[in-house]
């Protein structure tokens, strides 16, 4: 597997992340290296292995079940405390639907 | 007050005679972090008044007559990804340079009622991604031992806080080696326990499915005490388990004869450095005089451990670092106007290189037409890997190996290389990878004065085993090989 420009590109705008023309050849280096250490795991025969998701919860009584009922919570104000720009009780974010 | 050899058992004593009260106690680390800290830079945050504030609460305990906690006065220094109310969490990061913690950790409130005193927080890599402090955004933290070289990491601030003697015990946190290589590299003990076993709820997560809390010390007592009081089910984080929690520090004591240690063979290999290989044969030796039984063993899958760890946690990262999007907490740069460019703006300017590496290769392994090909495929991997550990637990008590294959490295030495960093945690993250315990200890120190620590791993929640070996070998001289 071979990272290359446009994949970057691509990875980049899934992620939200925007890079500098340098930045994204350095990372083509460096993504593909670590890519390719990680081919071998294909040497590997798979076929009819359960993933491991979790490694302790493997039986019923592992489960964590309670009673779905309203518990205390943080009220509106100590939720917003820590909100970059606030007001009227909400968080405030950019325009979101374009006029296009 | 000679603050270098307070283990949580003088304080007490001390605190129960009344030769000292937990203000005086506070005051000597207070003075010891405003002496050393400037050096290492292991803490973050330090709010003196915030800890006086707690020993005063002790101070009325005792004065009242009333029973003193089990960890009365021990003063903690408390690793940047976990919250303690009122104290801002960084993380290591920009993005969140100014939040400030709305509530407490399950394990936080845990410690403050069994008496212990917050410091305050200690340096680590960027939400917790590295393995020497280096990455985090405001500075590097330094090893106590000679300054030069790294401690280790991520919870390098939190181990070389402990070195330092600015800090009795410290709280880290170990997703593919983050408690165990720092203990290493600063020569005192730490253990990861079991995945389930401590509950994660307040702490900022990085691989989900690999995160656990854990103790650092001094001594194996002071890491079973501090681990009982954190362990056991807690309703507000689902995958913490409600197996029962044995009274560790009790229970140490002398060792089964004959207890079998496996030594993977897979794990002799010629990448470990020899000053790391001539402490390992000194230790093994020790614990066969003490009547442990080596017994050699095979983990078939271990060359694809690495591999199966970075795609796993890349992946987790990269879908738990999605939240940092400049909308509920953290940083916040304006975009050109709408939604996404202020997205982009704050995540470039939020995350340092490291972290943005992962979350590109994480997105990447997710991403559509390739999950099969490598999220999938390392989960199966990682099967065959736990399958490898219960085979040998069959056979032996515990497995016992190096923990890092090289002493503490210079700072600088690594930092663009990632892959050689990551290489260098293969013996570390296969007890994320299956989810067992493990302890660090000390075991002597190199020509050049730098620690090398011993790694014990054990069964599924069977830490307690793990802790007598580790408190044996202690007992033993063990760490002063």
């Amino acid at each position: 597997m071979r990272i290359d420009r446009s994949q970057v590109d691509y990875i980049a705008d899934l992620a939200h992340l925007v890079f500098t023309e340098e930045e994204k050849q350095q990372f083509i280096g460096k993504l593909n290296s670590i890519l390719d250490y990680v081919e071998q795991l294909n040497e590997l025969d798979t076929s009819g292995i359960e993933p491991t998701a979790q490694v302790v919860h493997t039986s019923e009584q592992n489960y964590s079940w309670r009673a779905d009922q309203c518990r205390p919570t943080f009220t509106q104000e100590q939720s917003l405390t820590n909100g970059p720009e606030t007001g009227s009780g909400h968080f405030k974010v950019p325009k979101v639907i374009s006029e296009k | 007050m000679e603050i270098e050899s307070l283990t949580s058992e003088k304080i007490r004593i001390l605190i129960d005679q009344g030769e000292a009260s937990a203000s005086e106690i506070c005051q000597a680390f207070i003075k010891r972090i405003e002496k050393c800290n400037p050096d290492v830079e292991a803490l973050l945050h330090f709010d003196p008044e915030f800890a006086l504030k707690q020993a005063k609460c002790i101070d009325r305990i005792k004065e009242a007559g009333d029973p003193l906690p089990e960890l009365v006065a021990v003063p903690m220094v408390i690793k940047d990804n976990l919250l303690i109310r009122g104290l801002r969490c960084t993380c290591g990061s920009r993005n969140l340079e100014n939040f400030v913690a709305p509530y407490n950790a399950t394990v936080i409130d845990r410690l403050e009622a069994a008496g212990v005193i917050f410091l305050g927080k200690a340096n680590l890599d960027e939400y917790a991604m590295g393995s020497s402090t280096e990455n985090s955004a405001f500075r590097p933290t330094r090893n106590p031992h000679h300054t030069a070289y790294v401690p280790g990491g991520s919870s390098g601030g939190s181990a070389a806080a402990v070195a330092a003697n600015m800090s009795v015990a410290a709280l880290g946190s170990d997703t593919g080696g983050s408690i165990r290589q720092p203990a290493s590299f600063c020569g005192v003990v730490g253990m990861k326990p079991t995945y389930s076993r401590v509950s994660r709820y307040g702490l900022v997560a990085f691989g989900s499915s690999l995160d656990q809390i854990g103790p650092l010390a001094h001594n194996v007592t002071d890491v079973a005490k501090i681990l009982k009081v954190i362990s056991g089910k807690d309703p507000r984080d689902a995958t913490s388990l409600g197996v029962e929690v044995p009274d560790y520090p009790s229970n140490l004591g002398p060792l089964i004869n004959g207890l079998k240690i496996g030594m993977p063979k897979q794990y002799q290999t010629s990448g470990i450095a020899q000053t790391v290989q001539a402490k390992i044969a000194l230790s093994l030796k020790l614990l066969q005089d003490l009547g442990c039984e080596l017994i050699e063993i095979d983990l078939p899958h271990t060359n694809y451990a690495i591999a199966t760890y970075y795609v796993i946690a890349m992946a987790e990262a990269s879908s738990n670092l999605a939240r940092y999007d400049g909308v509920r907490y953290g940083l916040r740069v304006p975009g050109e106007g709408d939604l996404a460019s202020m997205y982009r703006k704050t995540r470039d300017a939020g995350f340092g290189a490291e972290v943005k590496r992962r979350i590109m290769l994480g997105t990447f392994v997710l991403s559509s037409g390739y999950y099969d090909d490598y999220y999938l495929k390392a989960q199966q991997v990682r099967t065959l890997i736990k399958h490898d550990f219960e085979a040998a637990f069959q056979k032996v008590d515990v497995i016992i190996s190096p923990t890092s294959p090289t002493p503490p490295f210079r700072l600088g030495e690594k930092i663009n290389d990632p892959l050689s960093m990551y290489l260098s945690d293969i013996f570390t993250i296969t007890a994320n990878l299956v989810g067992i315990p493990g302890i660090v200890v000390p075991c002597g120190q190199t020509p050049d004065g730098l620690p090398v620590g011993i790694q014990i791993m054990g069964k599924h929640f069977d830490e307690q085993t793990v802790l007598n070996l580790a408190f044996a070998f202690e007992q033993a001289g063990g760490f002063t090989l």
